[in-house]
């Protein structure tokens, strides 16, 4: 067995140790916010969290998953609240949505480690993140808004 | 000034000049003395791995610049090799494939040589290679140089990437026999001949290129011109 937490949740799972982290969190799991892109590290749509740091789940095997925090999008704010939910609803981000869970951890990587990125930070902290329908100026602008939105709170 | 105190200063002189010699010999020899001892250096194996090299003792006492910078020369290609210089690249991308292009996905070296943000070389690296044709390799050690000491080896002539790798201000701070001790034993150093699938090999096999860098070593690790 294997042992981690997800979502604060506390798991073990009988998977081998080789399985994809991805096929864990949503066959065993049942936690489908993660979705399969590519299988090979290329496009980001199956980014998690493990310990607070982007890890693409799709290669990573579960067994570096052991004794870890994993945060998946479902996890991300228990109410709809973070700062990226709702500046991607407010700007309307997605247009076909399949790649936007991976977009928005690893924009939350982003903004947990520089609270007002600039556009080359975004640049450099999500080009392993690819969007068919194209909406990256969205996908700009929406992380500007939640990092104003957190400084707004951060105010408060 | 009187005969007397000339001759007293001039002989005082001399046994100053004669202290000065002794002083430099001796620190020269106990410098040699600790290059033999092959200190290990940070995060490598043990001594069996370094004999199974054939890596034994290191010694500066013979130099034969002509042998030492032909045993450079022989070693430089394995350098310069896809394996190896994709990681030590002139810029601040990581290098990918065969033809070394620069990293897909933007990756950037970042402050400790491992990435930025949510694009960590453990992003998509594991601790080992993942099976089949253009999967991520990886090394629990995956990353670039940090970027205070980059270690380039991309553009660099035999005779410059012998004097960088030489240069402890340049080198990370290693001894010729922490050198040698890291080409034969670093774990990382040793993905270069297990890269995974679909991945060319560097041109010596590691024996033959740690042997030419014990030779380098052993001849005086003179570099070429």
């Amino acid at each position: 067995m294997i042992s981690f937490t997800v979502n604060g949740k506390a798991v073990s799972v009988a998977d081998p140790p080789s399985t994809p982290l991805l096929w864990v969190i949503r066959d065993s799991l049942k936690l489908t916010g993660t979705k399969f892109g590519c299988g090979m590290a290329l496009c980001g749509a199956c980014t998690v969290h493990i310990d607070g740091e982007a890890v693409r789940s799709c290669v990573a095997p579960v067994s570096r998953a052991e004794g870890k925090k994993i945060t998946t999008i479902e996890g991300i704010s228990p109410d709809l609240t973070h700062p990226l939910q709702l500046a991607w609803i407010e700007i309307d981000v997605p247009q076909c949505g399949y790649c936007q869970s991976g977009q928005i951890m690893s924009a939350a990587v982003l903004l947990a480690e520089n609270p007002a990125p600039t556009d080359t930070d975004i640049d450099e902290a999500m080009s392993g993140n690819i969007c068919r329908c194209g909406t990256y100026p969205r996908i700009r602008a929406a992380i500007h808004r939640a990092a104003e939105i957190k400084a707004q709170r951060g105010a408060k | 000034m009187p005969n007397n105190t000339k001759w007293q200063v001039l002989t005082a002189l001399l046994l100053l000049g004669f202290a000065g010699a002794f002083l430099a010999l001796w620190s020269q020899q106990s410098t040699s003395a600790n290059a033999g001892k092959a200190a290990p250096a940070r995060g490598l194996s043990s001594a069996n791995a370094l004999a199974e090299m054939g890596v034994t003792t290191v010694s500066a006492t013979d130099t034969d610049a002509a042998a030492a910078q032909a045993a450079f020369e022989r070693a430089y290609p394995v350098f310069v090799s896809p394996r190896c210089q994709n990681c030590h690249p002139s810029g601040d991308a990581p290098l990918q494939g065969d033809d070394s292009h620069v990293h897909a996905q933007n990756v950037k070296r970042g402050t400790d040589g491992h990435g930025v943000y949510g694009m960590r070389c453990q992003t998509c690296h594991q601790d080992a290679n993942l099976p089949g044709a253009n999967m991520p390799p990886g090394n629990p050690k995956w990353g670039l140089p940090p970027p205070q000491m980059k270690m380039v080896f991309v553009g660099r002539t035999s005779g410059e990437l012998c004097r960088q790798l030489k240069d402890p201000k340049l080198n990370g701070g290693r001894s010729l026999a922490q050198i040698l001790t890291h080409v034969a034993a670093d774990d990382l150093v040793g993905w270069g001949w297990n890269p995974g699938d679909g991945r060319t090999l560097p041109p010596l096999n590691r024996p033959d290129f740690v042997a030419a860098m014990q030779e380098w070593v052993n001849d005086g690790a003179a570099c070429p011109n």
